[in-house]
């Protein structure tokens, strides 16, 4: 059974994203890792760029597949985890936690509101993911 | 319209993520490619390879007219040998690499790759007019497991009374009973570990697999998928076809001229494979290990001196050697070991360095 975290927001693109103030922590979901398998390469954006919601920001690698992974919200990355260049499986581990990506300070948001609750999302990745 | 094995249930109790690949229906991963990758290089794993397929020759005949389909010398088998061989086209390129079993002097049988079945079938029926030898498509009757790993042969032990222990490489016994049901079973497989591959009938395969699983459980045996038989394929730089051969892959760019026999006579892409043999190929097949970070994987480029050079074949994440390394088809002037490469990875180059393949060899080869 996958894992999806009721306080969390989530994209159709299976990222999610956890909000305290202005500030976003935004990683890949438990069914998008699974999806995946073993993560073995992650490539993160530097400090301090800009992203913007449904843009391409970082990529992540599993054994057999190559994964963009898209910024759920716009804003300016504020933090990046650079535990996972050294440990990508982290991703797999704990997805919610140490598997970690971004944070982002939300350029609009107003854009939390395009994004699923966890009931959406179970929706979303039960008629299949896509 | 993707076909099933007759494993194809018994995958999905197993917990298969199941995916299509050549036309069928396969587990990628149980419980996960690193692993299955892992049970196979340090105890065992079980595959279904069901998929691949058989042609069977027979007849006075046979011999000769495998001699001209295939580049290897099949006249170097005796009964209950086996033997590697590229199949080519006459202008070299490759229709496909092929696993020889002989029977006996008129009786051979050929296994060859799944997502080749009906295209070989064709070459080889063109090829066969004229010759004295009948040739029939098994495949479909016939179902296939590889038990691979350090400990395969003490697994299989436990289910057959057939001299496993004396069974050499490339070797195999062509009317073995395994778990109470007739096999053929032959030292060979595609994972760089010792191991065999073991030949049924279609409605056998879901009891041997059980039995196989159940004597293997206790000493670390998994169930394994498709996706570390091609780890592990990559890392023993094994080839596979569509990536280091091709209709425009010939096996000597591939660096397989030691399965290439011209002393033989006459054979299908003969005069094609001997000029590239004297004058070299103007592409080789080459290892290389990344030296920044990244990933590469097939159909990047190949980058050196500030133009495209090749291409790479096969790229991965090597779980065994914890590094990402490659193989990639170059220019012959930059196939040197230890030359300095680059992989253009999502438009930037990622800096590379040409090592020697294999990249894992085990201790103690058979």
């Amino acid at each position: 059974m996958m894992n999806t975290p009721k306080e969390l927001r989530y994209s159709k693109d299976h990222e999610w994203v956890r909000v305290e103030g202005n500030k976003a922590t935004v990683g890949i979901t438990d069914f998008a890792q699974s999806e995946l398998g073993d993560v073995v390469f992650v490539e993160l954006p530097a400090n301090g760029v800009a992203v913007t919601a449904g843009k391409q920001f970082a990529v992540v690698e599993s054994v057999k597949a190559v994964s963009d992974i898209f910024a759920p919200v716009s804003g300016t990355v504020t933090a990046v985890n650079d535990a996972l260049t050294d440990a990508p499986e982290t991703i797999n581990s704990d997805p919610y936690g140490a598997g970690w990506i971004v944070v982002v300070e939300l350029a609009d948001p107003g854009e939390l509101a395009a994004l699923l609750d966890s009931a959406g999302y179970e929706k979303l990745t039960a008629e299949g993911g896509h | 319209m993707a076909e099933k094995t007759p494993l194809y249930e018994t995958h999905r109790q197993y917990g298969g993520k199941i995916v299509e690949f050549g036309g069928w229906l396969l587990p990628v991963q149980y419980e996960g490619i690193l692993a299955e990758h892992r049970a196979v290089r340090e105890k065992a794993g079980l595959f279904d390879v069901s998929h691949m397929g058989e042609v069977t020759v027979k007849g006075p005949g046979a011999l000769a007219y495998l001699q001209k389909v295939v580049t290897n010398d099949v006249t170097k088998l005796a009964d209950g040998q086996v033997q590697y061989t590229p199949m080519c086209y006459p202008d070299g390129g490759t229709v496909d690499d092929v696993l020889i079993y002989r029977y006996g002097a008129d009786d051979y049988l050929l296994v060859i790759n799944a997502a080749n079945i009906a295209k070989d079938w064709q070459w080889l029926q063109e090829n066969a007019v004229g010759a004295a030898a009948a040739l029939e498509n098994v495949s479909a009757a016939t179902a296939e497991l590889a038990l691979q790993g350090p400990l395969a042969e003490a697994i299989l032990a436990k289910l057959t009374d057939a001299p496993l222990a004396t069974l050499g490489y490339y070797r195999f016994l062509p009317s073995a009973t395994v778990a109470g049901r007739p096999a053929m079973v032959s030292r060979t497989g595609y994972t760089g570990e010792d191991g065999f591959e073991i030949y049924c009938r279609p409605e056998d395969a879901a009891a041997l697999w059980e039995a196989i699983m159940a004597a293997g459980r206790p000493l670390g045996l998994a169930p394994a998928g498709l996706g570390c038989r091609d780890t592990l394929r990559f890392e023993a730089c094994l080839p596979l076809y569509g990536h280091e051969l091709s209709a425009a892959i010939s096996p000597v760019e591939a660096r397989l001229t030691k399965f290439l026999s011209f002393a033989k006579g006459e054979f299908n892409g003969r005069a094609a494979l001997a000029r590239q043999v004297e004058y070299g190929p103007p592409r080789k097949l080459v290892g290389f290990a990344l030296t920044e970070r990244g990933l590469a994987r097939a159909e990047y480029p190949v980058v050196a001196d500030g133009r495209r050079i090749g291409t790479v074949t096969t790229g991965s994440y090597a779980p065994t050697l914890d590094k990402n390394l490659g193989m990639a088809l170059v220019e012959a002037g930059y196939a040197k070991v230890g030359g300095k490469i680059a992989v253009e990875i999502r438009g930037k180059e990622v800096a590379a360095v040409i090592i020697p393949r294999p990249f894992y060899k085990r201790e103690g080869k058979k």
